[in-house]
């Protein structure tokens, strides 16, 4: 390996009010070298990022490359150097075409016209060259996730990037698009170019990095040879502490506790369902693998009562449902932990006790002949407070102000009242801190414990596989048979979640 | 069948060009800035700020060209004001672009009062005559109609066709469109998000302008109150006709001002039966009916009303 540094920062500090996101960050990446930059959500790696290109002014430090202070504030001039960028939410514009898109900004903006021949032509060389297969007058908007992904990687290699920075690249991926990821990346490595990979998955980090950076509370940390170190020791130093893993007790399989049978739905915008069948029994967790937009967020709507069924029946507790409501899921006992936090699961300018009472304000325990029972709901928000461990300053903060683990302990607390038989629990930790995982896991484990039937819905393959008693995969609105604890390789969930049928798994 | 003979009369079509002219420009220049991402509702007041500029820079002895580039001028004011207040402070499009509109007319109606203190009835100018384009003109129905209108409504032609081929063809218009679809795509590119969408408004803005210059240049040859009469608006709905493109957006002009001719002709031959009201309604009520069939699936720009700053994902 070569050591000329092709990147370096040197003492990065970021303020943003008393709040310091970056605290004199300073370390470099050498030619042909992949380093992982390790980090929870707020450790900071979202604001070097952003620094390192452009869109933020650190107010302390330089970022050089290839021996050249950048100048601050100016994304031109880390592109100029060499420097390219995948972002995490993809840059690209849907109605435009692959080549358009990767054009954007080469050429003159003065220029009479777009020259598309050439822009094709390189497009295709460096597309054969690296592996990166896509039809450049393809539209955005009709690719795959993965592809979209590549002609990001085409938009940084066609302005001859030389440091590519990817930004949590594999957080939309299956785990066969990871793979191929990887197998590009590797490649790129090989041809001299060097890969910041920012990411908080473990075991991605050990594939394909050569040393890792740990970021933790915006201070630089640790830094470790990839092949010195193990994901524990990289977790420790990442959460400043030892994290306990998830215990998975042994529990009784109980009785059928939520049954959807030969059910329908067509939801305005969204993957329909057809005669899916599915049965929850008490004490168990039922994990739901799936490429997001597969159909879950349909599930998810018809047993939260968002929807209702074209056709057939669904039960809780052995009681066929005749409406089917939001209020009839409630009253039927189904605790609900939304997918989004910020847009479904709470109302951001209300009160934290507001929030909390918000499933619930109709029942007596909290109005009085259609009066509100104020005093109820504070004490009620005052108890989640307490037994969930929240971080709040008082019932009636508005909940917007709250981190996101503050607000999903109380929207988990607010869904798990009253030990609700039934609890659909979608992506329950996106976009928590290790911490706060834990944490949520360990609650919906106590429910399991008690005998609650748990749909667990989750793009982190390694969640569901940590908590699931059985395992579904869904792929284009069909749900798989389930599988046991251990029953399926990743692998083999991988090949469902890409929509292979489980007869030719079964054959292979 | 005295209606159907209408549309075979050559003065029919060649109202429903003339009538169609402003309102292209002002299609265009609205397609414009939301195609980079921002709606502006400024448009009815840009035209009465633009029929007014026109028309008065005339009056006062200028020649009428350059009435059309002080009208352009005035509209690329307004746009500077309404792109300033939503593109980096990130205000709502809404309420900007009604404040441009009561603004600009407003302002409007005081400097005609301020300049012609004594008038009753607005003084008339010379405008812009037919220039007969020589063979073209003489192709029979069509020519009358496409090719022996004014000078501005050639421009308006010209109009189009530059739009469309900035749009797509041009770095430029790729750019225009990737701010009004994805501006953080834009910005990743180190392109400055907020320079194309300033850009975008300016040049809508002024198209606007000479959309109003048409009326009072090439139409009416005089300003007065409540000219423009809405075709701000149904410029807006003209766009999302034309699903963001420049071509069907020109049809979607054409249509409304051939439903305009047809309903002042059909209320000539009906002998004050029908309410001539029930006439006046019918451009408005066809074009609602269009928009049913053609724009419910409309796909529009992803970020149109969406403010975009820096960094923020």
């Amino acid at each position: 390996m070569s050591p000329t540094p092709v990147l370096r920062l040197h003492n990065i500090t970021k303020r943003f009010g008393s709040l310091v996101a970056n605290d004199a960050i300073s370390f470099d990446v050498r030619e042909g070298e992949v380093v992982a930059l390790l980090g929870e959500n707020g450790a900071g790696k979202t604001t070097l990022m952003n620094i390192l290109f452009g869109h933020y002014v650190a107010d302390e430090g330089t970022v050089e490359a290839f021996g050249k202070v950048l100048p601050a504030g100016d994304p031109n001039a880390a592109l100029a150097a060499g420097i390219g960028m995948v972002h995490q939410h993809f840059t690209l514009a849907d109605n435009m075409t692959v080549l358009e898109n990767v054009a954007l900004g080469t050429q003159s903006l003065w220029a009479p016209r777009l020259d598309r021949k050439e822009a094709s032509s390189r497009i295709r060389a460096l597309a054969q060259g690296f592996g990166l297969v896509v039809d450049p007058d393809a539209t955005i908007g009709r690719l795959t996730v993965g592809e979209r992904q590549r002609v990001e990687i085409l938009k940084a290699l066609y302005r001859d990037a030389r440091i590519l920075i990817l930004d949590e690249p594999t957080a939309v991926l299956t785990p066969g698009e990871a793979e191929a990821l990887f197998r590009t990346l590797k490649l790129l490595v090989a041809k001299g170019l060097s890969i910041l990979f920012i990411s908080h998955k473990m075991h991605e980090v050990t594939a394909i990095s050569d040393r890792v950076l740990v970021l933790r509370g915006g201070k630089l940390v640790g830094e470790r040879k990839t092949n010195e170190t193990d994901s524990r020791a990289m977790a420790a130093l990442m959460v400043g502490g030892e994290i306990a893993s998830p215990k998975v007790e042994a529990v009784q399989r109980g009785s059928v506790r939520f049954a959807l049978s030969q059910v329908s739905a067509r939801p305005p915008a969204g993957v329909p369902l057809n005669n899916l069948t599915l049965e929850l029994h008490g004490g168990e967790i039922a994990g739901l693998a799936g490429v997001s937009g597969n159909g879950q967020a349909t599930l998810a709507a018809l047993m939260a009562g968002t929807i209702a069924p074209s056709s057939g029946t669904i039960a809780v507790d052995g009681r066929e449902a005749r409406s089917w409501t939001p209020r009839a899921a409630l009253g039927a006992g189904i605790g609900r932990v939304p997918e989004d936090r910020h847009a479904v699961g709470s109302i951001g300018d209300m009160t934290v006790a507001e929030n909390v009472i918000s499933e619930r304000y109709r029942t007596r325990r909290f109005s009085r002949f259609g009066f509100l029972d104020w005093t109820a709901a504070r004490r009620f928000a005052e108890e989640l407070v307490r037994d969930y461990d929240v971080k709040c300053p008082s019932p009636d903060a508005r909940i917007r102000l709250l981190s996101g683990g503050n607000m999903q302990k109380l929207i988990l607390g607010r869904a798990l009242d009253g030990d609700p038989p039934v609890i659909l629990a979608n992506q329950p930790t996106r976009g928590l801190d290790v911490g706060a995982v834990a944490y949520v896991h360990s609650r919906l484990l106590q429910a399991r414990k008690r005998g609650a039937a748990i749909l667990l819905i989750s793009e982190d393959l390694e969640e569901i596989l940590a908590l699931s008693d059985r395992v579904y995969v869904m792929s284009k609105g069909r749900l798989s048979s389930p599988s046991a604890r251990g029953e399926r390789s990743v692998s083999e969930l991988g090949e469902l979640m890409a929509g292979r049928s489980e007869d030719a798994l079964h054959a292979a | 069948m005295e209606a159907f003979e209408i549309l075979l009369q050559t003065s029919f079509w060649v109202a429903a060009i003339r009538i169609a002219s402003p309102l292209i420009f002002a299609t265009m220049g609205e397609l414009i800035c939301e195609r980079a991402g921002v709606l502006n509702l400024g448009i009815e007041g840009i035209m009465v700020a633009g029929a007014f500029a026109g028309w008065v820079t005339v009056y006062g002895g200028g020649d009428l060209w350059t009435g059309v580039v002080v009208a352009a001028l005035v509209g690329a004011a307004f746009g500077l004001l309404h792109a300033t207040l939503t593109v980096p402070l990130g205000l709502s499009q809404h309420v900007v672009g009604i404040g441009i509109t009561l603004f600009a007319t407003s302002l409007t109606y005081f400097t005609y009062r301020l300049v012609l203190p004594q008038v009753s009835s607005p003084p008339k100018i010379e405008p812009f005559t037919p220039l007969p384009i020589p063979s073209l003109s003489e192709i029979p129905l069509v020519g009358q109609a496409l090719f022996a209108q004014t000078p501005l409504t050639y421009l308006a032609y010209a109009v189009v066709a530059v739009t469309a081929w900035v749009l797509y063809r041009t770095p430029l218009g790729l750019a225009v469109r990737a701010a009004g679809e994805n501006p953080s795509a834009v910005e990743a590119q180190g392109i400055s998000v907020a320079a194309i969408r300033i850009g975008a408004v300016m040049v809508g803005s002024a198209l606007m302008a000479i959309g109003g210059a048409f009326l009072t240049m090439s139409a009416f040859n005089s300003f007065f109150f409540e000219m423009v009469n809405g075709r701000g608006w149904i410029a807006i709905a003209l766009v999302v006709f034309g699903s963001w493109r420049p071509g069907k957006a020109l049809l979607g002009a054409v249509l409304f001002a051939a439903f305009d001719a047809f309903q002042i002709r059909l209320q000539q031959i009906s002998g004050g039966i029908v309410p001539y009201q029930v006439f006046l309604m019918m451009p408005y009520i066809l074009s609602i009916a269009a928009l049913i069939l053609v724009a419910r699936r409309a796909t529009y720009p992803k970020a149109l009303m969406v403010p975009y700053q820096k960094g923020e994902r």
